[in-house]
Order: C-alpha cells, then structure tokens, then sequence
C-alpha cells in the first residue's frame, strides 16, 4: 500500500513538473522544473532497487548537467520580449496532435497485466554489483565512453571558443610562464 | 516470486507520457534550451524502462544501460549547449524559429 501510494506521488509529480518544463516562457524555471522531475524518477529507482543509479541520477543529472544548463541561461541572459509573436502557429498545433497520437499509439499497444519481478539476487543494483558488470561484462562499452566524452570536452571547447578578429587564428607557441604573467598585468 | 509495486503497465505509461511530453517539447519549444531539455526528458524516460524491466527480469545489465544513457546525456548537453552558445554570439539570439541560415 505505501509503496503504491509512493509510485503515484512520484509519477504524478513526474508528469506535472515534466508539463511545466515544456509549457513555461522562462528557461531558469523551466530548468528546475526539470530538476524536481528527475528526482521524482529517482524515488521511483530507489523503489526498484537501484539504489546505485537513483544516487548517479541525483548526483550527476541533478547535480552536474542540470546546473550546466543553469549556467548556460544565466550566461545567455536572454531578455523577456526574446520570442516575440509566433511566426508558426500551426507548426505548434500540428507539434502537440503528433505528440497526443504518439501517446495515443504507446497506449494502444502496451497491456496492463501484472509481470511478475524476478527474485533479486543478493546486493541486486549496489555499487558492487554494478562495478562488477561495468568492469567485466561491459568493460569495452566503458572503455568507449571515455572516448566520448573526451569527444564530447573538445568539441565543446572547440564549438564555444570565442572568435574575435583580433585574435590570430593560428596557435602562437606558449610565452614562459612569468613572461605571460608580465604582460598580462601590463594589459 | 515477488511483485512489482504497481502492474507493470503502469510504469510502461508513466514512460510514455514523459516521452511524449518530451516529444511535444522539441517540436513545439521555439527557446533551443528548452528543445535541450526536452531531450533529457525522453533520455530519462527510458532510463525509467531500463530500470523496470532490469528489475523485472533480475538483470543488472539494465541498469548499466542507465550508467551509459546517463554518459552520452551528459556529452549531448556539453556539446548542446557550446553549440548554443556559438548560435547566441552569432544571431544574438536562441530562437529557433530565426535560425534559418541554412535555408537556400
């Protein structure tokens, strides 16, 4: 009973920050919209026994790529009359009918019924178990994922690298450290 | 044999919705963050079925499709929100209604 009634605090917070974050002008509220909804997923996780993924889910969703898109609409400081009048109305209307029939369509296929839960193994979604699989079963996709993501820090740094016609486009060969300092002060 | 918290059905719905809410987000949000956000949104709705169904089946490797969703989640929003902000310096502007630089 109290696990049901946790299931249907969760999801119906779920749904209704998801809503807002789609439906609100301002992006800073938006954002923390998104932030409540996925710590409402993060219960829903701990109730499944992941205990492991619903702490990464506060930790690195929550904590590192949400206050990433914080910093960015703060960064941007975008003004209140950005979007002025729509320039596409029916673009919008025809975005939210294809929305409603895809929802429609995952209703109409997926059946209720009452799947059983296998019986967990000991420690089943601790950070043991995790590790374990991560680091033998999975160890090349893990291995990959370092590469993506040092993909992903250079293209990132490359991509939002100011390009003022002052600066020279090629790499000037680094100053000696105090040197650089001096006429830094300098200028 | 144990029983999930609610039939299994429900969290199939729960899934959907927020893909959907995710799915109405890029295609109507004119702000490109808000378009960003509505990808995570459906990123975390399958992580939500991920997570079910490794709990269905009593398999862990479930959960480390999570461990990876969650990586490339973060890589997308890296490279995301840098292109974003090449957009803004560039049109002074994060309305993807404006972006048409690409139309001949």
């Amino acid at each position: 009973m109290a696990d049901q009634l946790i299931f249907w605090v969760a999801a119906i917070v779920a749904i209704i920050a998801a809503a807002r974050v789609i439906l609100l002008k301002n992006p800073i509220v938006s954002v923390l919209h998104l932030i409540v909804t996925l710590v409402a997923l993060a219960v829903l996780f701990l109730q499944l026994s992941a205990e492991f993924i619903a702490a990464l889910q506060i930790i690195v969703y929550a904590g590192a790529i949400m206050v990433l898109f914080l910093f960015i609409v703060m960064l941007l400081n975008l003004r209140k009359d950005e979007f002025g009048r729509d320039q596409l109305p029916w673009l919008r209307l025809l975005g939210t009918l294809a929305g409603a029939a895809f929802l429609a369509e995952l209703i109409s296929v997926i059946g209720g019924g009452r799947a059983r839960a296998a019986v967990l193994p000991q420690e089943f979604g601790s950070v043991r178990s995790i590790g374990k699989a991560l680091f033998g079963e999975y160890l090349f996709p893990f291995e990959l994922t370092s590469l993506l993501l040092l993909a992903a820090v250079l293209a990132a740094v490359v991509v939002a690298r100011r390009r003022s016609p002052s600066e020279p486009e090629n790499f000037q060969p680094a100053a000696p450290v105090n040197q650089a300092a001096g006429n830094g002060g300098e200028a | 044999m144990t029983l999930l918290p609610v039939p299994l059905g429900n969290y199939i719905l729960l899934s959907g919705i927020l893909f959907s809410l995710g799915v109405i987000g890029v295609l109507t949000a004119r702000n490109a963050i808000i378009i960003l956000m509505s990808v995570e949104l459906m990123l975390n709705a399958a992580n939500l079925l991920l997570v079910v169904f490794a709990r269905v089946h009593g398999d862990i490797g479930g959960q480390v499709m999570v461990f990876f969703v969650l990586t490339v989640a973060a890589a997308e929003a890296a490279v995301g929100l840098a292109i974003l902000v090449a957009v803004f310096r560039r049109k002074g502007s994060v309305d993807v209604d404006r972006l048409n630089m690409l139309k001949g």
